[in-house]
């Protein structure tokens, strides 16, 4: 009976309850109209000018000169009056033209004839004299979208991101005879390296973060990005059950996967800006460097034994995504994209972190005190010690 | 074991929505990728249209480009707004109003005001200057040797200000703090002998000086040679006095050498004569070849030490602060001047085929900041 009655029962009360809903947004709708035709703040106009904020996102130059992607971050819409390029004024057109509202970007197109490998100084003067200065540190052309980039790019890719993985996973044949202290150092070594990443991955995030419009709140953006990002995966790797086995294999290569792509955008990037000659030794590098990482995302199958493919299907995942983020780094992306990118790739990190963690405790009877067992403690400290030392070839 | 592999299946089921989740951001990602590469494309079409003429940055500038090609400033100044034309800057003397004193001689009163006024010193680019008689460079001040000159100062700006001149007269005129400064709303009248005859400046001698000089409160100072006073080259002062059939015959210019600190970060933005960037490069300057050219040049360039002027194609004689009437460089194309430094430039295109001959600093710093223009010699 009780039940029957309900649904004619809460139909009113539902509608009660929206219109309880609408009180406060009406109020709301109400104090900003009185806002806008009162203005009260009127009184604290005391002629300043309006504050300006003017981020330079995106540089190409090409054979028709300098094209930048600037987005406004402004009190009030801006207005680019001027360009100079190395304290001369040009030329330049703005699409779309006229004032940029806040938030909102445009593109400046320069007819510079830019000197390959110089330093250009740009500065962006807005209509109260402001001045905005970007600086390209070594032109080059911006590479472009086309076979003959992409081909070399891919290589490069595959050379840093999966070449090292498939070599770690190698490991696998003569990895799977180690005892529980092995299996324990491994595990533990992974942690490592993933912690190594994670910290790596945060510095480089919250420095583009530096770089990107303040209206994106870059640090803010990352730890939320970051944090959402793990629970999400937390979430989802403990639908049924803790990952464990070739799962938990798969969500370490998924978070190798995403700083890969990371790493992939900085030398993408760094191609892009002309910043560094990728030479051979930067590679080989990177290369050495993530090789561990095929080694951690062994770790967890060692005992188990799983079919072929998925070894080809881990190489992918792991590694794969270095080539896309070599190809969208390079064609010059908005700093905050990039960091988004790392933020996420830094939350499925953590969650890897802790879920190998997890596993190394269930697999030693759920005893906490494993984690400080002589075994997990070097693991740890190799680990880290071997990504911070290998770090060296590539840091320039 | 059973429930081990159990639970096996159920995480791989859990890694199956992992790696939607995965392939769905990786999705967003390549599709961002793609509007960034159908943006560029997009822009790059809509660039090439209006813009047809700047595709080949590397390209020689056509002719009717003036020599600067694609170097140059965007847009136009909106001279009614601003007040002020430099085009009539050039020529337009303010010889104030004449009258007779008590014992006969010659009184010549200004009426000089100072205003705080935005002008557009560049396409697009407000400054918010101090200004004499609400333009940049303040009236061009001319009278004759020997006159009573009498200067009616009134502040209406929001800091106190003066007038200091460059000439000869007594302590209590000199426009500095405790002579002749006054705060705003009120008034002040300079009174001295026109000397010695040249070209000379005025300019506020408020604290802080720089400040008040880079506002734009300057101007040219001219006094004219009296004829009678200099029997030995009378024909030579005649020419320079204002008014006389000799002087009709030149083509006289006043320029000022000014910059703006539009960010006031201490170093200028923009360079110019009287003000206004790239005015006379977009618009030159016409010169009949048959006249002679006589520049009142004025140096009041502030956080620079020195600025310069050069001549194209043609040499010209230099009268350092015009007190002389024989020059005191002959046949020189460039001249430099430290600030408030001044002098007289003389020269002519009589010889010349007609055509556009150039002008600016020889800093290349300065010229391509805006200090450059053209001289459109024409027959006639």
């Amino acid at each position: 009976m009780t039940e029957m009655a309900t649904p004619t029962g809460t139909a009113p009360r539902n509608w009660t309850r929206w219109g309880w809903f609408a009180l406060p947004l009406l109020a709301l709708a109400a104090a900003l109209a009185w806002i806008v035709a009162a203005d009260p703040m009127r009184g604290f106009s005391d002629g300043a000018p309006p504050v300006e904020a003017l981020t330079f996102e995106r540089t190409i130059l090409d054979d028709t000169g300098m094209h930048f992607q600037v987005r406004a971050g402004g009190s009030e819409p801006m207005t680019i009056a001027q360009m100079q390029v190395d304290d001369a004024y040009w030329l330049f057109t703005q699409d779309p033209p006229g004032e940029i509202a806040r938030g909102a970007t445009a593109w400046i197109h320069v007819p510079y004839p830019w000197v390959l490998a110089d330093a250009h100084m740009v500065i962006a003067l807005t209509n109260t004299g402001t001045a905005f200065e970007h600086e390209i540190a070594v032109a080059i052309p911006t590479p472009k979208a086309s076979p003959g980039q992409l081909i070399p790019q891919a290589i490069v890719g595959m050379i840093v991101g999966i070449l090292p993985v498939a070599i770690g996973l190698m490991f696998y044949p003569a990895l799977r005879g180690v005892g529980r202290g092995g299996m324990n150092f491994l595990l533990a070594l992974t942690v490592g390296l993933l912690a190594f990443l994670l910290i790596d991955m945060s510095e480089d995030a919250l420095e583009l973060a530096a770089e990107s419009a303040a209206l994106f709140q870059g640090p803010a953006m990352f730890i939320l990005a970051a944090g959402a990002t793990f629970l999400l995966l937390m979430a989802i790797g403990r639908w049924r059950g803790t990952p464990a086995g070739l799962a938990l294999s798969f969500f370490i290569a998924l978070g190798i996967g995403l700083h890969n792509l990371g790493e992939g955008l900085a030398i993408g990037a760094a191609f892009a800006a002309g910043s560094a000659g990728l030479g051979t030794f930067l590679v080989v590098g990177f290369a050495i460097h993530n090789i561990t990482e095929g080694i951690g995302i062994a770790a967890p199958i060692l005992k188990e034994k799983p079919p072929l493919w998925s070894f080809l299907a881990l190489t992918l995942v792991a590694g794969f995504p270095a080539v896309i983020g070599l190809w969208l780094g390079s064609l010059a992306t908005a700093p905050q994209w990039s960091s988004l990118a790392l933020a996420i790739g830094a939350g499925a990190i953590l969650q890897v972190i802790v879920e190998v963690s997890a596993y190394l405790m269930r697999s030693n009877d759920r005893k906490p005190a494993i984690l400080l067992s002589p075994p997990v403690i070097a693991g740890l400290i190799v680990g880290l010690g071997f990504m911070y030392v290998t770090a060296a070839f590539v840091k320039i | 074991m059973d429930s081990e592999d159990n639970r096996e299946t159920l995480t791989r089921r859990g890694l199956l929505l992992g790696g939607i989740v995965a392939a769905g951001g990786a999705a967003v990602l390549a599709t961002g990728a793609l509007a960034q590469g159908t943006h560029e494309r997009g822009t790059s079409a809509a660039q090439s249209e209006p813009a047809a003429a700047q595709a080949d940055p590397y390209a020689t500038p056509p002719a009717h480009a003036g020599g600067h090609g694609d170097m140059m400033t965007v847009g136009e100044v909106d001279y009614a707004r601003n007040g002020f034309d430099p085009f009539e800057v050039l020529t337009d003397w303010y010889t104030g109003t004449v009258s007779t004193t008590p014992d006969g001689r010659t009184l010549r009163t200004f009426e000089i005001e100072a205003i705080d006024k935005e002008i557009e010193i560049a396409p697009g680019v407000m400054f918010p200057a101090w200004t004499y008689n609400g333009r940049v460079p303040g009236p061009a001040l001319r009278g004759k040797e020997g006159e009573r000159l009498r200067f009616v100062f009134k502040n209406f700006g929001s800091h106190p200000h003066s007038m200091h001149f460059h000439g000869i007269h007594s302590a209590r005129m000199d426009g500095v703090p405790g002579a002749g400064l006054v705060g705003p709303g009120e008034e002040f009248v300079y009174e001295f002998d026109a000397k010695p005859f040249g070209c000379h400046l005025y300019h506020c001698h408020a604290l802080p000086l720089r400040r008040h000089m880079h506002k734009g409160m300057y101007g040219a100072f001219i006094i004219d040679p009296d004829p009678e006073r200099h029997p030995e080259e009378a024909d030579v002062a005649r020419s320079r006095l204002l008014g006389t059939p000799e002087n009709a015959k030149w083509q006289e210019l006043v320029m000022v050498m000014n910059a703006f600190d539009t960010n006031f970060d201490g170093g200028n933005e923009f360079y110019a004569v009287n003000s206004i960037a790239h005015a006379y490069a977009k618009r030159p300057i016409r010169i009949e070849k048959s006249r002679p050219v006589r520049i009142y040049l004025i140096n009041v360039t502030e956080f620079d030490p020195i600025n310069s002027f050069h001549l194209h194609a043609n040499f010209f004689s230099y009268f350092d602060t015009g007190t002389s009437l024989t020059p005191t460089l002959k046949a020189v194309d460039l001249i430099m001047q430290c600030q408030a430094q001044r002098g007289i430039l003389e020269f002519s295109y009589a010889e010349h085929e007609p055509g556009q001959y150039m002008f600016h600093a020889h800093q290349s710093e300065f010229t391509e900041l805006g200090w450059m223009g053209m001289f459109d010699v024409v027959e006639a």
